[in-house]
């Protein structure tokens, strides 16, 4: 009965301040060490605190926007997101969805008004699922201060969809991950798109490669 | 992402019962010890990400330790405290699955992203997109199947899948427009799941489509694959 009240009276202080109640439940809970060794623990009902109620961040999602060099197409700006989920502290899997508009070639631009694509064909969209892997897991110091930083490999698989065709591609890159915080990480990526064109005649490897900066969040 | 609303401050507390254990600064081993907490120490455990655990001394002081540390701690009663990892058990006993394959599909370069579930370990049922790439058109197929698992036990672990879908062909830009066109296909599938490390999977893979076309004869399409999995 008397431990029924108690938590009855806890219960009603963790409505009236969450703050309180950390304070109250830590100092009450905490056993108190004798001098020699023994210890005695508080006859306090405790809330079953399982594994299951530690929270895991082992998902990360976030934005990015930057530059991408769309080949024989100049250099066009380009924004996407991604979501990655964290196998291990090393490796990670992500899918990104990016999205650019090809500006002229060289040779629209010199001819006049000819042109090779169609507004709609311009647009530059591709998706990829690629895997990363932790290369480099350290601090970055900025100021006096230390942040976690890592510098990762990644590479993968995926589609482009470019004048209306879509074309199996290749990526590979290299990134870093600075983690100001637990939750949040400031992402510098460089990317190269690669696909097998035919649009400008002969077949050939297009390298389209990519300077994002992004962030993410952990959850 | 679970914690009961309410009990946001309270958080799992274990007793170092090692002689002393690790923090580094960050979650993985690469990142620096800065700190050590000795036997007897009670410390709360805050979150996780992948192996590490993020943990608070008495003093306030947070860092990372490593899942086979946490092993070495006591609860508050004084019992082992019990970490799970991820073994070949959790393959067996696996729930859910989500993969990437890449693979040919009758010449096509193929892409497939497929998430599972398992009734039981022998049973289970799943969902898949891919895109196939090829010379002359592009595919997109979404398919649902049921596999079986009749040796869920073993590492190399073999399934047999019967499922049904549609499949959307458009020609590419290149050629003579001709118009996009939507099918029904049904699939056989005899593959093997391979357990790796972790959450690991490796999947191989073989599936016989059968595209109902509208025009006199059916197609029969074969396809290839293998890719990754983890599993929860």
């Amino acid at each position: 009965m008397e431990s029924r009240f108690r938590s009855l009276f806890l219960t009603s202080l963790i409505l009236l301040s969450a703050t309180l109640l950390h304070m109250q439940v830590s100092h009450a809970a905490d056993p108190v060490e004798l001098k020699n060794g023994q210890i005695i623990q508080p006859e306090l009902k405790r809330r079953k605190i399982t594994l299951a109620d530690i929270d895991t961040e082992d998902y990360e999602i976030g934005i990015y926007a930057g530059a991408l060099s769309i080949e024989d197409f100049g250099v066009n700006a380009v924004y996407g997101a991604k979501i990655a989920y964290h196998v291990t502290e090393n490796i990670f899997a992500e899918f990104t969805l990016g999205q650019s508009t090809a500006s002229k070639t060289s040779f629209e631009l010199l001819s006049g008004g000819l042109q090779l694509l169609t507004d709609d064909e311009r647009d530059f969209t591709y998706y990829n699922i690629s895997v990363g892997y932790n290369l480099l897991a350290g601090e970055s110091f900025f100021g006096s201060r230390a942040y976690n930083s890592d510098l990762y490999i990644i590479g993968g698989i995926g589609s482009t969809n470019f004048a209306d065709n879509d074309n199996f591609t290749w990526n590979i890159g290299v990134g870093f991950r600075f983690v100001p915080k637990d939750w949040f990480a400031i992402h510098i990526d460089v990317r190269d798109h690669m696909f097998k064109s035919e649009l400008l005649g002969s077949s050939k490897l297009t390298h389209n490669l990519e300077l994002t900066t992004g962030i993410t969040f952990f959850f | 992402m679970s914690n009961a609303a309410w009990a946001k401050n309270e958080y799992l507390k274990v007793i170092v019962a090692d002689p002393f254990i690790e923090m580094h600064s960050g979650p993985a081993s690469g990142y620096p010890v800065f700190h050590v907490v000795e036997r007897g120490e009670k410390i709360e455990v805050l979150k996780k990400k992948t192996d590490w655990f993020k943990v608070r001394t008495r003093k306030g002081v947070e860092g990372w330790v490593h899942h086979n540390e946490m092993l070495q701690t006591l609860t508050l009663n004084g019992k082992k405290a019990r970490f799970p990892d991820t073994t070949i058990e959790g393959f067996r006993n696996r729930t859910w699955e989500i993969g990437l394959q890449s693979g040919d599909f009758e010449g096509a370069a193929s892409i497939t992203l497929y998430g599972s579930y398992y009734f039981t370990p022998t049973l289970s049922t799943e969902i898949s997109f891919s895109q196939a790439i090829g010379n002359f058109s592009s595919n997109l197929l979404a398919n649902v199947r049921l596999s079986a698992h009749p040796f869920p036990e073993w590492r190399v672990s073999p399934f047999f899948a019967l499922g049904v879908g549609i499949i959307d062909t458009s020609p590419k830009g290149t050629l003579v427009q001709t118009v996009d066109r939507q099918d029904t296909l049904s699939h056989v599938s005899i593959g093997t799941d391979i357990y790796l490390t972790k959450r690991f999977i490796l999947r191989l893979e073989y599936n016989n489509f059968k595209v109902f076309t509208s025009r006199n004869d059916n197609e029969e399409v074969q396809e290839w694959k293998a890719g990754f999995a983890v599993f929860f």
